[in-house]
């Protein structure tokens, strides 16, 4: 749902002389990696079909200093938290509802977030208990109208068959309910719980904030944190042995998903902790659960390893720049992908090419 | 009364959906009989409940159906014999008929689905111009259906289960996806299970 495409970026930029303007550039491209944070900037290019068309396009094409500051940029800027306010705001229907979801549910269907290319709503399906995520592709009046229900149609129906696929091969992604590529929905199992990446950084605000103190405090246990990488590299490496490249790996595109809750429970950790075994159970709860890979919008069906070593390059930035201070462990996460797919070591080797390079092979387009 | 009204979500309001379920229905002949006849008073689904794992599943098909009748692109005369080869994950609408619709002197226990929506009038048809209420709709059937009503629950269609039938019509044999869950977690199998019956059954076509 965000794709990558930093060259547009610069048109939002606000006024700027051209020298700043072509530090900008040069930052874009040095970091190749726009979508590590899963609502960036990015997410407000959707279109919005309320704006009349011209707006839009005079919008997308302004490279002039004179763009006007666009409030949109402020509102990425704080992402999570702004997408759960505007959700409630903007319920309003900013948006015009698709057509699916105008019909009768027992609950209202609310917006949770929107991407570049569609948007996310939460509702229920079949039965009333049964959530879902029903994901939306818009048709975009920008593009030609066959054109534009030909890629919506494809895409949404490639996403259908590499979830249905994953499913079937035991890698952990959310079953597919019903879809209609057509007019432009997918709806897909809820996954509860939350984004790996919040759960990460909630762990990391735990620590102490003094250096010193964090240091040790990392040494002393940073256990659950690194199982979590473990678990994640594993699944990485599930979905790899499939034949399928995610395309957009980042840690919000991972879900934690809560175990079932279970009685009795007195794990030796806590207990070899001693004094405060009760407040570290607690911690290592917070990173417990099945990591659930989501959001296969992007994705491919690809065995070489160099979309295999790109997929893990992209996931290598977003972790370093979400989670700059557990940026050190992501080793674990690889070193868990190598030792849970027969051709990790292979793809390793490739990903250190990837790393000197940046993602694109070619540098055409 | 054993009709249910279903409850299914994002299904035009006007669009009412009445199930029963029969367990040792002995005129299963007669009323497939009414079905390749044409009779337009046997309007119905009937599906064959052994190849039911839950309600979900059966949500699943009888939305898909639904979705196609208000796109206006049902693939069979009906929306009643759309929701029969809903329940396929395949293209095939005479094996989908066999698999999942009556087959005389095998099937026992029968599912019944009643779609009522408002017909433009000149697909109207001749026997009648009432709307079938729930009331009318349960008479005709307990007329008709030489068979015992129980209720329409997930308890009840798993005892007829022929989990055979489903995994060899699913594929769902030698699905590393399954095969990888522990076998004494039967109900984390059933549910892998079923969530593979339902991506198969949204995925017909693409």
């Amino acid at each position: 749902m965000c794709p990558s495409a930093p060259p547009e970026r610069n048109g939002r930029q606000a006024p700027a002389s051209p020298k700043q303007k072509f530090a900008i550039i040069n930052k874009t491209t040095a970091q190749p990696n726009p979508s590590a944070t899963n609502l960036s900037p990015d997410t407000n290019r959707t279109f919005n079909p309320r704006d009349p068309l011209e707006n839009y396009s005079t919008r997308l094409m302004d490279t002039s200093p004179q763009s006007p500051p666009t409030k949109k940029r402020k509102m990425a800027t704080s992402t999570s938290t702004a997408a759960a306010a505007s959700s409630e705001q903007e319920q309003e229907h900013q948006f015009p509802l698709p057509p699916i979801l105008t019909h009768p549910s027992a609950a209202p269907p609310t917006l949770i977030t929107q991407g570049a290319e569609g948007r996310l709503y939460k509702t229920t399906f079949f039965s009333p208990d049964i959530p879902c995520a029903l994901k939306y592709r818009p048709p975009k009046p920008y593009r030609h109208p066959i054109l534009d229900a030909r890629l919506t149609k494809a895409r949404l129906a490639f996403e259908a068959k590499v979830l249905e696929r994953c499913r079937r091969e035991g890698v952990p992604v959310p079953a597919v309910y019903a879809q209609n590529a057509a007019a432009g929905w997918i709806a897909v199992e809820w996954i509860e719980g939350a984004p790996v990446r919040v759960k990460i950084n909630e762990w990391l605000g735990q620590r102490p904030k003094n250096e010193e103190e964090e240091k040790a405090a990392l040494e002393k246990d940073q256990g659950p944190l690194v199982e979590l990488m473990k678990r994640i590299g594993s699944a990485i490496a599930g979905l790899h042995r499939t034949g399928v490249v995610h395309g957009d790996l980042t840690t919000s595109n991972m879900m934690l998903r809560p175990p079932p809750v279970k009685t009795t429970t007195t794990t030796e950790e806590g207990e070899t902790n001693g004094v405060s075994s009760e407040e570290a159970q607690e911690k290592a709860k917070l990173l417990e659960g099945d990591v659930v890979i989501i959001d296969f919008g992007l994705a491919n069906q690809s065995q070489s390893d160099e979309d295999r070593a790109t997929d893990l390059y992209v996931l290598e930035r977003a972790f370093a720049s979400t989670h700059p201070r557990a940026e050190n462990l992501f080793e674990h996460l690889l070193e868990s992908y190598k030792q849970s797919f027969k051709k990790g070591a292979s793809v390793l080797h490739k990903l250190e090419d990837v790393r000197m390079r940046g993602r694109k092979r070619s540098m055409i387009g | 009364m054993a009709l249910e009204t279903l409850q299914i979500e994002h299904v035009p309001s006007d669009h009412h959906v009445y199930a029963a379920l029969f367990r040792d229905v002995q005129n299963v002949d007669f009323l497939q009989a009414q079905l390749i006849g044409k009779n337009p008073e046997f309007e119905y689904a009937f599906i064959d409940a052994s190849v039911i794992i839950s309600r979900t599943h059966l949500l699943a098909a009888i939305f898909r159906a639904l979705n196609t009748l208000t796109e206006g692109t049902l693939q069979t005369p009906n929306v009643h014999s759309d929701i029969v080869i809903g329940l396929s994950p395949t293209n095939n609408i005479s094996e989908s008929y066999r698999r999942y619709g009556l087959t005389p002197s095998k099937t026992r226990d029968v599912l019944v689905i009643k779609v009522v929506y408002p017909k433009l009038s000149s697909e109207n048809s001749t026997i009648t111009n009432e709307v079938p209420t729930p009331a009318s709709i349960w008479q005709h059937l307990t007329t008709h259906i030489q068979g015992k009503p129980v209720p329409l629950t997930d308890e009840e269609l798993a005892k007829s289960t022929d989990w055979q039938k489903v995994r060899k019509y699913y594929k769902l044999n030698g699905v590393p996806g399954v095969e990888r869950i522990d076998k004494a977690d039967e109900e984390g199998r059933r549910r892998e299970m079923e969530g593979l019956v339902v991506s198969g059954i949204a995925l017909r076509g693409l």
